[in-house]
């Protein structure tokens, strides 16, 4: 017997992604000055671990109910219609998963049908599209643009749209371009879609990371609750990535279905990280600001850093990421990512790490001290204009 | 401004070029109002914070409880002031509850604070009584955790 010929031949031929090199190159090279991690730089704040520690203190160590605690998912509403305006049922209109990762997998697996398109717009998370073909859905790639500030505009969307399309993923505000979708530009894809049968999965795991302005759900348009499932969690807001633990606001009759899934898969969200949870959602607004002063500050940094050195930056508004064009360089994405590391110690992620339309940029996280960003930025620049130089003597 | 000041209080040494962009301001900007917080003593100076354990000079930290008579008419600003003008003194406040002020002073060895004490606070006229508490160790002082290692154990990579 082989194994490799046991192995779902399906998954093994999932588009792995294209950076595995320079993953390995990273992990190699000592003293790194890292601005390629897509978490927080923050411990999650002594109050949330606190309780942690209380809930096992007090034997607080079984399974919880396969929906989350109520009294997390009753947090949860009150915080949705505190921010967003949204009125959820915390009995059947919440589930609390593992991770926004598990959500957005809930939600397509509870969705898509063999031959559904399901519309990705795209640089984005690595997941969706993976998690698209496991369903058995076919990804339509929506390949957004440097000129619209990476936002999905309407004639995009449209010419996307077929009669199969079932679902709409909404990845705002955007890892990796830190892009994010006004009241505006949000009502101009409701109008859209409103009157075709296209559920939405709207990924707002960064709502709260938006700079200058709120965050705006497209739930919160007039008769888009209904068919939006929005995915969020704790990894972002609070610097609680590795407890593993998000949710999902929807439709009774869809979380229905993804219960169905998560209690035979999954069970239930770690019991201990819930417990944390309901003391992020009472207590820690001053916290998330804090943090949210801190992130904003970073990014103008940065992205004066890598403006100053010469490279086209559009200003990205929300998530922690800068997504600076590098074609002035005349290298690759790869290319750029793998001498920028071994000349520099400085590692970025390539943009096509995130789709092919990233290609041509790179994804840099100021989730960072003010100290690593400073002089990252300045060893960009050593870079740029070295490189630079050396293209003017070729040519 | 108050945003200015939470940054300059966590780290003195943002130059000006880095507090305008982190800010969203211009360098004259933020150059004119440290100039007017320093004028105006909102910002009344920069120092380091040390931790001196881990040199070989040796210091004592004593937190002293005084009681005063307050003085007619001044209440309790002169002895204060006397008080604040000892170089050996870091901190002096004034205090609500069982004693009046709390004064912290620093010297190389606990005979040196204790002739401190007789000497000069416990002779002075409107002093009534002190106790004196030695710090045996630090753990955090003005907002920093001393013994914890900065580590970032996040992984290299994480798309
Ligand atoms: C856009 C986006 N969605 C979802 C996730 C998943 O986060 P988690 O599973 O930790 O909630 C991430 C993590 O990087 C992300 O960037």
């Amino acid at each position: 017997m082989k194994m490799a010929d046991m192995v779902s031949q399906s998954v093994k031929n999932l588009p792995s992604s294209g950076i595995r090199k320079f993953f390995d190159l990273a992990n190699e090279i000592k003293d790194v000055i890292s601005l390629s991690i897509g978490e927080p730089s923050f411990v999650t704040p002594w109050k949330i671990r606190e309780e942690g520690i209380y809930s096992l203190e007090k034997g607080h160590t079984h399974y919880s109910p396969n929906s989350g605690l109520f009294q997390l998912r009753q947090e949860i509403c009150n915080y949705m219609g505190k921010r967003f305006n949204l009125q959820y049922d915390p009995k059947m209109e919440v589930i609390v998963t593992v991770g926004g990762s598990e959500g957005i997998d809930l939600a397509l697996r509870a969705l898509v049908e063999s031959g559904d398109e399901v519309i990705i717009p795209e640089p984005s998370f690595v997941a969706y599209k993976p998690l698209t073909i496991l369903s058995r859905g076919t990804p339509v790639i929506v390949n957004l643009k440097a000129e619209d500030q990476f936002r999905l505009t309407p004639d995009l969307l449209e010419k996307a749209i077929t009669k199969k399309t079932k679902v709409l993923i909404l990845p705002f505000p955007n890892n990796p371009t830190g892009a994010i979708m006004t009241y505006e530009d949000v009502g101009k894809i409701v109008e859209v879609i409103k009157d075709k049968d296209i559920a939405v999965i709207s990924d707002e795991i960064y709502a709260e990371l938006t700079y200058e302005g709120k965050h705006v759900s497209i739930a919160s348009f007039p008769g888009m609750k209904e068919r939006t499932v929005v995915i969020n969690g704790f990894s972002k807001t609070y610097a609680m990535t590795g407890w593993r633990l998000g949710y999902a606001c929807g439709h009774p009759d869809l979380i229905g279905v993804m219960y169905k899934i998560h209690q035979y898969g999954i069970m239930c969200a770690p019991t201990t990280a819930q417990y944390a949870a309901i003391e992020a959602l009472r207590n820690c607004d001053e916290e998330i600001r804090m943090m949210t002063e801190e992130y904003n500050r970073r990014r103008r940094l940065m992205l004066d850093g890598f403006r100053n050195a010469g490279l086209e930056c559009f200003e990205p508004l929300g998530a922690f990421y800068v997504f600076p064009c590098i074609k002035s360089t005349g290298m690759t994405s790869n290319e750029f990512c793998e001498k920028l590391l071994i000349e520099e110690k400085v590692a970025v992620v390539p943009g096509n790490a995130f789709g092919e339309c990233g290609e041509g940029f790179v994804r840099a996280c100021y989730a960072a001290s003010v100290e690593n960003i400073s002089e990252a930025m300045k060893r960009v620049k050593n870079f740029v204009e070295r490189h630079k130089e050396k293209n003017a003597c070729a040519s | 401004m108050k945003e200015l000041l939470g940054l300059l209080e966590k780290n003195s040494r943002y130059d000006v070029e880095q507090l305008a962009v982190m800010l969203g301001k211009s360098t004259e900007e933020i150059k004119a109002a440290i100039k007017k917080l320093e004028d105006e003593k909102v910002i009344i100076g920069y120092k380091t914070l040390i931790d001196w354990e881990k040199t070989d000079r040796d210091a004592v930290t004593a937190l002293i409880e005084v009681k005063v008579t307050p003085q007619r008419g001044e209440g309790f600003e002169k002895i204060a002031e006397r008080i604040s003008r000892f170089p050996e003194v870091k901190s002096c406040f004034l205090m609500s509850g069982g004693f009046d002020l709390t004064v912290i002073i620093e010297e190389k060895t606990l005979k040196e604070v204790a002739l401190f004490v007789a000497e000069k606070l416990a002779v002075l006229d409107s002093v009534i009584s002190t106790s004196t508490h030695f710090v045996l160790k630090k753990y955090k002082d003005y907002g920093t955790i001393f013994a914890q290692e900065e580590k970032d154990d996040r992984e290299v990579v994480v798309l």
